[in-house]
């Protein structure tokens, strides 16, 4: 069943990933290998190097502490709210770093952070702190669906046997959450070890990445040599960092009995008092960005007015497509790319889960890759690359739900997976004595266990698809096509008050449709009986 | 584990009901360009589809084509692929294989990588005795000035510290001491020509002006809209001079709401430097004379006078009116700062790193 499941993600991923950026490097480092050299010596690559990494295991680091009081929460305890909160942590996710920064700069502005010694502009700080704001839902969803499912029997067991609460979450608690944990993180470190535009928008003129010196090189200067070789970097710095991982994640990889959802109600005043801090906290901090931003989306030349909303229907000025239009192609964009990720991620995870050996390890690792990849060189791999017969896709509609969905997949594989291991095959074995039939046990314990990871994912999967502006910038797209992030990039290029408010409102519209999609998403749980 | 391939085959559906969904929403626009008016040559089988290769802020009206169609029966297809470094970039890359056959929007800046990698085949439009002497850049006719616009310095003008600036010296005036905001050459296309445009006005003495620029406290971001909207007053940032076009202020005008009878902004003509955006048939398309149709059509006045409120430059064929909001608001530099394609890549990377010890060291 494993060899069966990794045939067609192993297809996809050579086919539409390792082709291209080996071509692209190839033809980079092809005839002079020796720029390679250069670039791991060359002091000023070895500081963005080091840079590079050491923001990306600090805002990763960062995220699992902002995180963490909320996963809990979310975990653990049911409260009023408790959905829409665990839907609401994802809409920064697809939020233009354009806007999220300007919404940042304006917090900090009005609670003076942004002169003298409080200064947070252009600082590593602005860097993290947006890192972070981009990434809890990873940490929130990933870990606190897996958490919500595990049983308490453990736990309890441990405190009979006179552990106190802290050391029965210790002991007990953190290793099994350990996977997912890892899984989740791992997805953070290279979300943000190839982030682009929060290193140039907040970072300042004097930081730079490797993302974003690949990008320097190739299309400022043109220099596709050093982008290349930067990009073997990347590269090898990710699978380097992703192998750490899985031999870590090896070591504490451990069945429990996955349920439904297993969180209690809070009892007690403390209780409440402890949900409505881990909630209020973080939600405090996602939520502000976010207001500010509704409140520019309301502003026009002074007043408060739903002007820019009702002019989003008419065809805007300097848009070759009316507003809707562009949401509209964003959810079509968005469906596709979450279907392949589903199918290739799902299949991908079985693999990963049921394989064997070399396969399994190979998949396990490639399927993260493209999100640790450069999209300059994922973009102009696929153009010299796939352009021949029918496999060329440089201007064909498909490659736009295929690139974004090289990025989703990750997602799904790294959700299902730790849910998927962690069944306990006696459990399988006790509905079965049980009287259960195989087709039972089947749809009983895996689909009903594993569904909620699988549906968190492809959610990750449409919401990355619907703010993604990387990789398809590089793909041909006629003026029809155009989605929500490039009409709001095009939007705030022209000076004027109306352009701008229809920006921040098209940016709300795009919140609040992510937002319906996951929670009809989150509803879907075949066998769930309504938890959650 | 079925169950999960079902899952799968319902998402497989799906994904196939969605890419029905995608076709049937071309075939409309099929439809609709066959719903043209009727076309003069009847051989329509023979009718070329041309590709146009784009930056992404290249935009025009509805139907503007439609008339080159009608006239003509080639068809055009739009495609556009990132900023106009991206879109050179990946023209040189796919140069033995080209995605279309004219590529509109490589500019001053950009135009000597593009004749390096040999990416145009010459094409001499008739229309080009419209255009000024001062736009027609390549001797060898391999592309064809379609717009210009000017770089330029802006200021807020009821905001100013002082007196409006009117040279670049007074940038560097202590009056104006963290007022000015710019952008970072490496990563902004009106940051890399405000650079070009000190370098043409001071030589070699560029560096010591930009030193005094830092000591002035000049700020720099990444790109045009965080300058703009982040730090320039138009946004609510506290900074009253931005580098931005000489078309801004009519943009402010078109784009007020309520509307207003004159920009907020004024626009400093002695820090402009001249962008000029070119055209050229791709060497290696299959219809080169169709190709030069289009070529001759993107500098006829039809489509040379929807240039202005699409895309706020102005027309290369002097031929061509002007909307009354360019008329009245817009204006262009009499002596832009200016260099040659050839001096700007030969000395790009040499520039910008001494830019950047200069500046963010």
């Amino acid at each position: 069943m494993g060899v069966a499941a990794s045939a067609l993600p192993m297809v996809f991923l050579a086919v539409f990933f390792v082709w291209p950026v080996a071509n692209l490097i190839w033809r980079g480092l092809g005839d002079d290998i020796s720029r390679l050299g250069e670039v791991l010596t060359g002091e000023r690559f070895l500081r963005v190097i080091w840079f590079t990494l050491w923001q990306a295991c600090a805002s990763t680091a960062l995220t699992a502490v902002i995180a963490a009081p909320l996963t809990w929460a979310i975990a653990n305890r049911r409260f009023t709210g408790r959905r829409v909160a665990r839907v609401l942590v994802t809409v920064p996710f697809v939020l233009p770093t354009v806007v999220v920064g300007g919404a940042f700069i304006a917090v900090m502005d009005r609670f003076g952070l942004n002169d003298g010694s409080l200064r947070l502009r252009h600082t590593v700080w602005a860097i993290l702190i947006a890192h972070v704001f981009f990434n809890v839902a990873v940490v929130v969803r990933t870990v606190g669906g897996f958490w919500s499912q595990l049983d308490r029997e453990q736990e309890l067991a441990a405190q009979t046997l006179g552990a106190t609460p802290w050391q029965a979450f210790r002991e007990v608690t953190i290793p099994r959450l350990a996977p997912s944990v890892w899984s989740s993180l791992s997805i953070v470190f290279l979300f943000t070890f190839t982030s682009f535009a929060v290193v140039l928008l907040l970072g300042g003129p004097r930081r730079s990445t490797i993302e974003t010196e690949i990008y320097r090189w190739a299309v400022t200067r043109g220099d596709i040599s050093t982008a290349a070789a930067l990009s073997v970097v990347q590269i090898a710095a990710v699978v380097a960092l992703v192998a750490l991982n899985q031999w870590l994640q090896g070591g504490v990889a451990a069945t429990s009995s996955l349920l439904g959802d297993r969180a209690i109600a809070a009892k007690g005043r403390r209780q409440r008092v402890a949900v409505a801090a881990a909630v209020g906290g973080t939600g405090l901090f996602l939520a502000v960005p976010v207001v500010v931003l509704i409140e520019r989306s309301l502003r026009l030349g002074g007043n408060l007015t739903f002007e820019n909303y009702l002019s989003l229907g008419d065809r805007v000025r300097l848009l070759p497509v009316s507003a809707l239009d562009a949401v509209a192609n964003s959810l079509l964009f968005g469906l596709a790319a979450a279907g392949i990720a589903l199918v290739i991620g799902g299949m991908g995870a079985i693999a990963v889960v049921h394989g064997t050996g070399a396969i399994r390890h190979m998949l396990s690792v490639g399927l993260l890759l493209p999100l640790g990849t450069s999209a300059v060189t994922l973009g102009f791999g696929v153009l010299i690359t796939l352009d021949k017969g029918w496999l060329d896709l440089r201007s064909s509609w498909w490659i736009i739900p295929i690139t974004q969905g090289l990025i989703g997949i990750p997602f799904v594989v790294r959700a299902v997976v730790p849910v998927m291991r962690a069944i306990d095959p006696s459990m399988r074995e006790a509905a079965a004595v049980l009287g259960a039939s195989p087709r039972q046990v089947r749809r009983e314990i895996d689909l009903r266990i594993g569904t909620r990871a699988l549906v968190t994912g492809v959610g990750f999967a449409f919401a990355i698809s619907l703010g993604e502006f990387g990789a398809t910038s590089f793909v041909g797209r006629s003026p029809d096509q155009l989605t929500v992030p490039l009409a709001i990039e095009r939007l705030l290029g022209t000076p004027g008050d109306l352009l701008r408010g229809q920006a921040m409102a098209l940016s709300v519209i795009l919140m609040v449709v992510t937002a319906a999609v996951v929670l009809v998403g989150d509803r879907v749980h075949p066998g769930d009986g309504g938890v959650l | 584990m079925k169950n999960l391939f079902r899952l799968f085959a319902i998402i497989c559906a799906l994904v196939v009901f969605t890419v029905s969904c995608a076709s049937s929403d071309e075939s409309p626009s099929v439809v609709a360009a066959d719903d043209a008016p009727p076309l003069e040559v009847t051989d329509n089988d023979n009718c070329p589809t041309l590709t146009l290769a784009t930056h992404d802020s290249f935009f025009v009206s509805d139907g503007v084509f439609d008339t080159f169609t009608a006239d003509t029966c080639i068809k055009v297809k739009q495609v556009a692929a990132g900023d106009a470094g991206q879109m050179v970039s990946a023209a040189a890359l796919t140069v033995d294989n080209p995605t279309a056959d004219v590529m509109f929007g490589i500019d001053n800046t950009f135009l000597q990588r593009g004749l390096d990698a040999e990416l145009f085949q010459p094409y001499q439009s008739e229309l080009l005795s419209t255009v000024p002497e001062a736009l027609q850049l390549d001797p060898e006719y391999r592309v064809t000035p379609i717009d210009y616009g000017d770089v330029c310095a802006n200021y807020w003008i009821d905001a100013l510290p002082g007196a409006a600036p009117s040279t670049l010296d007074d940038l560097i005036d202590p009056t104006n001491a963290n007022q000015f905001v710019t952008q970072n050459p490496e990563t902004s296309s009106p940051g890399f020509a405000f650079l070009l445009a000190t370098i043409a006005r001071y030589g070699d003495g560029w560096p010591d002006y930009w030193q005094a620029l830092v000591d002035n406290g000049v700020s720099i971001t990444a790109g045009w809209e965080d300058a703009y909207y982040g730090e320039f007053i138009a946004g609510g940032g506290d900074r009253s001079i931005v580098m931005s076009y000489a078309s801004s202020p009519p943009a402010e005008v078109i784009f007020a709401d309520p509307p207003i009878d004159a920009p907020p902004t004024g626009v400093l003509f002695d820090s402009c430097f001249r962008q000029i955006e070119f055209a050229g048939v791709l060497a290696g398309t299959e219809n080169p004379i169709a190709a030069g149709q289009l070529i001759d059509f993107m500098l006829g006045t039809t489509f040379q006078q929807d240039i202005p409120l699409n895309m706020f430059v102005y027309p290369a064929n002097s031929d061509a009116q002007l909307p009354e909001t360019f008329e009245n608001f817009g204006a262009l530099a009499d002596e832009p700062l200016t260099m040659t394609p050839a001096e700007i890549e030969a000395n790009r990377e040499a520039w910008t790193e001494q830019w950047v010890e200069i500046v963010l060291s």
